[in-house]
């Protein structure tokens, strides 16, 4: 019997600085984001980036943020009792077992984007897997509002997960492909993923091409968004964090749409939420020292 | 309790006439229901009914108004989706009311929310504010075999555009709504009841604007969640002497607080206010928010749904001088209908419908004059008259520095609240806010 393709999976990786000597550091501090459909934990020494995991979060929160430290550290010959503080963000922050403190993750992913894309980003949309939020913030990346959208997974990675496999196109090419369009079709609904499928299936069964039907909903979703962000006013610079960062397609139509540039990442932009509870860590742990 | 003895800032201590708040609201539906025991009249309408009026008819005439009935039911979720399936069953679409869904669910389930039966009414006493109100009882009436129903139209503008002209088509209704109750009760009106209603829904009215601007103390003598069990006699029997009584107790009571500095939440460090009803079945976000040291001192809802208030002497806000009061003669049924049109129409909930910048004028002002940190505003999906316009609210706030922080959720359908990501929301506006969880 042949193995299912499972199309929504995305690539889970890890990384270590290869110049840098978590010995020699005084302050070791970790982040660890338990999302709804990632987790990522971060290591910070002396509020220099040192290491990371990105990965599936499973079905037990405590294992999924005890696997992405592990994950992390791996090779490196660093535990636990190495790192000085620890703050756990995301959906599942209460269940970091090694956590000192919980920080909200749109507190985490605006410092992540200071951190990330530098002081000037005032505006941050993170797309995460259940939900995305609209976030101002100040040039240390403190939040000044914030707006989330309502009870819904359109417009979210999950949302993209289910198109993904519908449509039977890997993840990672599903923003490429929707830029392939000679046309840009009518968006699908943008209001519910469910109904978004519905129609989805309806326009292959009429014809469509898969690429005219990726494109329709990457531009739903863009338009979702950009309404949640015309709500909050967008100020520049702006930044876009969380896994849906990384679909091109939907970047290009948020900015098409709004009419404003997104700040190109330097590294992964879906670390932004543990990079910045692994900053605010390395402060609480300051603090407490001093 | 020695963890959280070190973050109590306030000492604090039960209000005493909470009983007695309770017992009153008790007793109200008990009237209700047993009122043909007693050979008397049942009337039902909506909680902005001039509910006054039918007390010309006798003592012994008892009202149930709807949108408090609606919130008991929300409060209790098992009857909530009992009564919001019965009414989906028969036809009715979810975005409707969610107060008038349960309602509704309660007739056709035939299921009183105090126990027993649905207490059938002899007829409908309802006033036209919003679409839902007017179709309501219309369908009430049908549901209980063709009652009779009287519906009165107050739209005729916000309070500072009125003229004689448009209270006088107000008066005219209430007049026709007397002669109409007296045919169809067939009993004789009698004014001197009818004087006496509206002199205590007045005095009933202008009191809970008092209490209210009492709460412009540090530390507020009264959270919102409380309040709630609080203001719901002036949407239950506000005419009657016992609930003038009631409130004359709860003013010295407040006072008393302020004066001796007893805070209804001893962890108050941030002042917030909310906007709309809340989500009944999830009132325990006041509590969680009070974790943090926020306690919500009240909103316009709650302070205006039925408070009546007027610029003070000093530029503040605060209670409106009452007619009897300013030495209006109230000695006819002519006089009493007039008084009773001309206050009622300053209700500050009843301005928005015309335009949202008049009421966010006065939320601006309740939150700078309370002293309030932030805002969070309901988007509330269960009632289209009281959300309506909340979104330019929430600009206009944000516009005069407040925080805000808005959440979507249904004040009487709980499959429309989405408890986690609330919870995580408040989380994240308490940060932003700078406060840390005490315990």
């Amino acid at each position: 019997m042949a193995t299912a393709v499972e199309y929504w999976r995305w690539t889970e990786s890890r990384w270590t600085a290869p110049d840098v000597d978590w010995r020699a550091g005084k302050v070791i501090t970790a982040g660890v984001d338990v999302g709804s459909v990632s987790t990522q934990a971060v290591i910070v020494v002396d509020g220099k980036l040192y290491a990371y995991s990105s990965m599936r979060t499973g079905s037990d929160s405590p294992q999924s943020a005890q696997k992405a430290m592990d994950w992390a550290t791996e090779g490196t010959g660093m535990t636990i009792d190495n790192v000085r503080y620890v703050v756990g963000t995301g959906y599942g922050r209460v269940n970091v077992p090694f956590a000192n403190r919980t920080i909200t993750e749109i507190a985490c992913h605006a410092r992540g984007a200071n951190f990330i894309y530098g002081p000037s980003v005032r505006t941050v949309l993170d797309m995460g897997g259940q939900d995305c939020k609209a976030i101002r913030c100040d040039e240390k990346g403190k939040v000044s509002s914030f707006l989330m959208n309502d009870k819904c997974a359109a417009g979210t990675g999950r949302g993209m997960e289910v198109f993904a496999d519908l449509l039977a196109v890997p993840i990672e090419d599903v923003g490429s492909l929707s830029l392939s369009v000679a046309e840009e079709p009518p968006p699908v609904s943008s209001t519910c993923v469910v109904f978004a499928k519905t129609e989805a299936t309806g326009l292959l069964r009429a014809g469509w091409p898969k690429n005219r039907v990726v494109a329709a909903y990457c531009s739903a979703m863009a338009h979702r968004v950009v309404t949640l962000l015309e709500r909050i006013g967008v100020e520049a610079e702006f930044a876009i964090t969380g896994g849906i960062s990384k679909n091109v397609g939907i970047v290009r139509r948020i900015e098409k749409e709004l009419g404003v540039k997104a700040l190109e990442p330097g590294l992964d932009a879906q670390l932004a939420g543990g990079l910045g509870a692994a900053l605010f860590a390395y402060a609480l742990a300051a603090r407490a020292a001093s | 309790m020695a963890e959280t003895t070190d973050v109590m800032r306030w000492q604090t201590k039960p209000l005493e006439c909470w009983r007695l708040a309770k017992e009153i609201r008790e007793q109200y539906y008990r009237n209700y229901a047993q009122a043909r025991e007693k050979g008397g009249l049942r009337w039902v309408g909506g909680a902005w009914s001039f509910g006054a009026i039918p007390c010309g008819l006798g003592d012994d005439v008892y009202g149930l108004t709807s949108e408090p009935y609606g919130a008991t039911i929300a409060f209790n979720k098992d009857l909530a989706l009992e009564c919001q399936e019965a009414a989906e069953k028969y036809g009715f679409a979810r975005d409707l009311c969610s107060y008038m869904r349960n309602y509704w669910g309660s007739v056709l389930l035939n299921k009183y929310a105090w126990g027993g039966p649905f207490p059938k009414p002899d007829f409908v006493w309802q006033d036209h504010i919003c679409c839902s109100h007017a179709k309501w009882y219309q369908v009430v009436s049908e549901l209980e075999g063709g009652i009779p129903y009287f519906c009165i139209d107050v739209a005729v503008g916000p309070y500072h555009e009125r003229t004689d002209s448009r209270v006088e088509y107000m008066v005219g209704q209430m007049h026709d709504g007397i002669q109409w109750l007296e045919k169809i009760t067939g009993r004789r009106y009698d004014d001197e009841k009818l004087i006496e209603a509206v002199k205590n829904e007045i005095r009933c009215t202008s009191l809970w604007a008092e209490i209210c601007t009492l709460n412009k103390a540090v530390p507020a003598p009264l959270d919102e969640k409380s309040m709630y069990s609080l203001y719901v006699h002036l949407v239950l029997n506000r005419y009657t002497p016992e609930v003038v009584s009631f409130y004359q107790t709860l003013r010295d009571e407040v006072k008393d607080r302020v004066a001796n500095q007893i805070a209804a939440c001893p962890t108050e460090r941030c002042r917030l206010m909310t906007d709309t009803q809340p989500p009944w079945a999830f009132l325990k976000i006041f509590r969680y928010m009070e974790s943090y040291g926020a306690v919500s001192i009240g909103s316009l809802y709650t302070y205006g749904l039925m408070g009546i208030y007027d610029d003070q002497p000093d530029g503040s806000w605060g209670a409106k001088v009452t007619p009897m009061e300013r030495g209006v003669a109230i000695k006819t049924r002519d006089q009493a209908l007039r008084a009773y049109a001309e206050w009622t129409l300053a209700k500050p909930l009843w301005q928005h419908f015309y335009n949202p910048a008049l009421k966010s004028r006065m939320m601006a002002r309740l939150a700078r004059e309370w002293q309030v940190n932030g805002v969070l505003l309901h988007y509330n999906r269960g009632c289209e008259g009281l959300s309506i316009g909340i979104a330019e609210n929430r600009l206009a706030l944000l516009k005069e520095g407040f925080p805000v922080m808005p959440f979507e959720g249904n004040m009487g359908d709980e499959r429309e609240f989405d408890d986690t990501r609330v919870m995580s929301r408040i989380d994240t506006f308490m940060e932003t806010l700078g406060l840390r969880k005490l315990y």
